[in-house]
């Protein structure tokens, strides 16, 4: 595991993370993740042969609750901290590539 | 010209829509065509500090589906969260389940041509939300709803066992069948509670070797027939282009297309350079799901006979057409209704005829399944028997079966009322035929002469007698004093 992450993947996440950087963020960011890296490095000292992975940090299952409607928000309240909206609707900026439902 | 073979090789993967009242991590209520955004709330708004909690129903959907569909059911699953950059789902992932899904490693078996079955494999079943819906056409702008986000989704995905477009269309259609009877979604595709996407390749042969041709996806298609055809078209367009570029797949160069439903072909809509990074990871908000041995049963007992098993049943059975088995197995509770029927002493021809043509039709018109027509086993089965014997004729079945979908009143009732029953008194109806005979001298001896106009004298004669009766003569009887007669 590389304790360094170097800028061509500060430029990838970024992407994938659908951030703009600059030329300095991009320096700064991988000045700083490297750093954090680094220090979540010391993990990988111990031993974790044998352990099982975990999928979650509570000795909890089957939290799940039954099928039974309760009121929601109502349009208006929902719609309260809009940056903007057309009607009932949240209003964005024009989606092109349409991934709805992926 | 260019005598290439090639073989076709499509996966499907299906979003089914479960049939709960209310969404995947909320107690919002599951609504088709509400007000938009009437059915949110903070959990699906992705507002801050809220927590997501499972719904149970989903949970038990889901992994009765799996078995259905012959699925290892993980005794232990997870939640993960997928990287989702679009403002139909605003927490900007998606809960869904990456490693370990309900269900793997199961089958399905289809119907393909000549009552025979092929077996698809199924590599997943998983359980995710769904995205709220956008609408572009208001203006420069687009506008959300998000009262489909977070709706609980089973995601299936097929191994790469299909081979033609008709294949993609049977699994299609033979899993909507299953999950109706099931009980587990409406599988309505008008309001697209199924949507479909297909991975499509071909395998040429040329000169003796193997070229495979990169895999494109068909994005979100949701009718049994564009399915086909899209499918049918991606087979042409990439045989049109491996023809001409001799491209050949690779890392990377998988395609996405959406299909255009008016001018009938794929669209790219784009070029994948590297594959799609997720980024998933685990979801602290919710805890993992343990299926124990109890449970377990307890959901498997709700399985059924399934669609396919039970039309090959009918027709070995019931020695019923592959059509009309299959029109009696559309749905589980016409199914129920014939078998009930039958049970009750209805002859199993006579209550499958009614069903599969009056009924049919009927509930065609008027939009719901026979089973919703309101006919119970016991009236379809007193009907069917009254036809058998003789009390009614096949025509006046007909009228009863449709007059039993408006009113309560029993079958006898009815046939009583409408003077539907048909006289079978052989001393009555041998006076009528005598009446008859006296009556049309020249047509008795055409009859009894033979010859050309013997059954046409014949027909004429009986008909006479039918009129005579004011139609309560039963044919049969008519028919064999008339010939004692001859």
């Amino acid at each position: 595991m590389a304790g360094t992450i170097d800028e061509a993947q500060v430029r990838k996440v970024a992407k994938l993370a659908r951030l703009e950087l600059t030329d300095e963020e991009v320096k700064r960011f991988s000045r700083d993740l490297a750093a954090i890296l680094e220090y979540i490095q010391k993990l990988n000292e111990l031993n974790t042969d044998g352990v099982e992975p975990l999928a979650h940090c509570l000795p909890i299952t089957n939290v799940l609750r039954d099928d039974i409607v309760r009121p929601s928000l109502g349009a208006e309240a929902t719609l309260a901290n809009a940056p903007d909206r057309y009607e009932d609707y949240f209003k964005v900026p024009s989606i092109f590539d349409d991934n709805s439902g992926a | 010209m260019n005598d290439l073979e090639y073989q076709v090789v499509v996966g499907l993967e299906i979003h089914v829509h479960l049939a709960t009242r209310t969404k995947m991590f909320c107690s919002c209520e599951l609504a088709y065509g509400q007000a938009p955004n009437s059915r949110v709330c903070p959990v699906c708004l992705g507002m801050p500090g809220v927590l997501p909690i499972m719904n149970r129903q989903a949970v038990e959907f889901a992994i009765l589906t799996a078995m259905a569909l012959n699925c290892r059911v993980s005794p232990y699953t997870k939640w993960d969260r997928k990287s989702y950059y679009y403002p139909d789902l605003p927490k900007n992932y998606q809960i869904s389940q990456y490693d370990l899904p309900i269900g793997q490693d199961g089958f399905i078996e289809i119907p393909i041509e000549q009552g025979r079955t092929k077996r698809i494999r199924i590599r997943r079943a998983h359980l995710e939300e769904d995205a709220g819906k956008n609408t572009h056409t208001f203006g420069d702008f687009s506008a959300i709803d998000l009262n489909r986000a977070g709706s609980p989704l089973l995601e299936i995905v097929t191994e790469p066992d299909l081979s033609s477009p008709a294949e993609v269309r049977a699994l299609a259609q033979e899993l909507q069948r299953i999950v109706r009877y099931l009980g587990v979604s409406e599988a309505d595709m008008q309001k697209g509670h199924m949507r479909f996407e297909p991975n499509i390749n071909l395998h040429v042969t040329r000169n003796g070797q193997v070229f495979k041709t990169p895999i494109t996806e068909v994005k979100n298609l949701n009718s049994f027939r564009s399915i086909e055809r899209s499918v049918a078209y991606e087979i042409e367009r990439q045989l049109d282009e491996f023809i001409e570029t001799g491209k050949t797949l690779q890392m990377g160069n998988k395609k996405t297309f959406g299909w255009d439903d008016e001018s009938q072909c794929t669209v790219l809509q784009r070029e994948k350079e590297e594959a799609h990074d997720y980024r998933y990871f685990p979801e602290p908000d919710l805890v993992p799901v343990e299926v124990s041995t109890e449970w377990m049963e307890s959901i498997r007992s709700r399985l059924c006979e399934l669609p396919l098993m039970r039309e090959k049943r009918y027709i070995q059975q019931y020695r019923m057409s592959e059509y009309d088995a299959g029109v009696l197995t559309a749905d589980r509770a016409t199914a129920e209704l014939f078998e009930s029927a039958v049970q009750a002493g209805g002859e199993a021809k006579r209550v499958c005829n009614l069903l599969t043509q009056s009924g049919l039709k009927m509930s065609n018109d008027r939009g719901c399944t026979m089973a919703e027509l309101g006919i119970s086993p016991d009236k379809l089965a007193r009907l069917a028997k009254m036809a058998d014997n003789g009390q009614i004729s096949a025509t006046s079945a007909v009228l009863i079966f449709e007059t039993m979908t408006q009113s309560t009143d029993e079958p006898e009732q009815i046939a009583a009322e409408r003077n539907l029953i048909q006289k079978s008194d052989a001393g009555e109806i041998e006076v009528l035929v005598d009446q008859v005979i006296a009556d049309h001298p020249q047509a008795v001896a055409d009859w009894r002469e033979g010859g050309k106009k013997s059954a046409k004298s014949r027909g004429f004669l009986m008909g006479q007698v039918i009129q005579k009766s004011k139609g309560q003569a039963n044919p049969k009887m008519v028919s064999e004093i008339l010939d004692r007669k001859k």
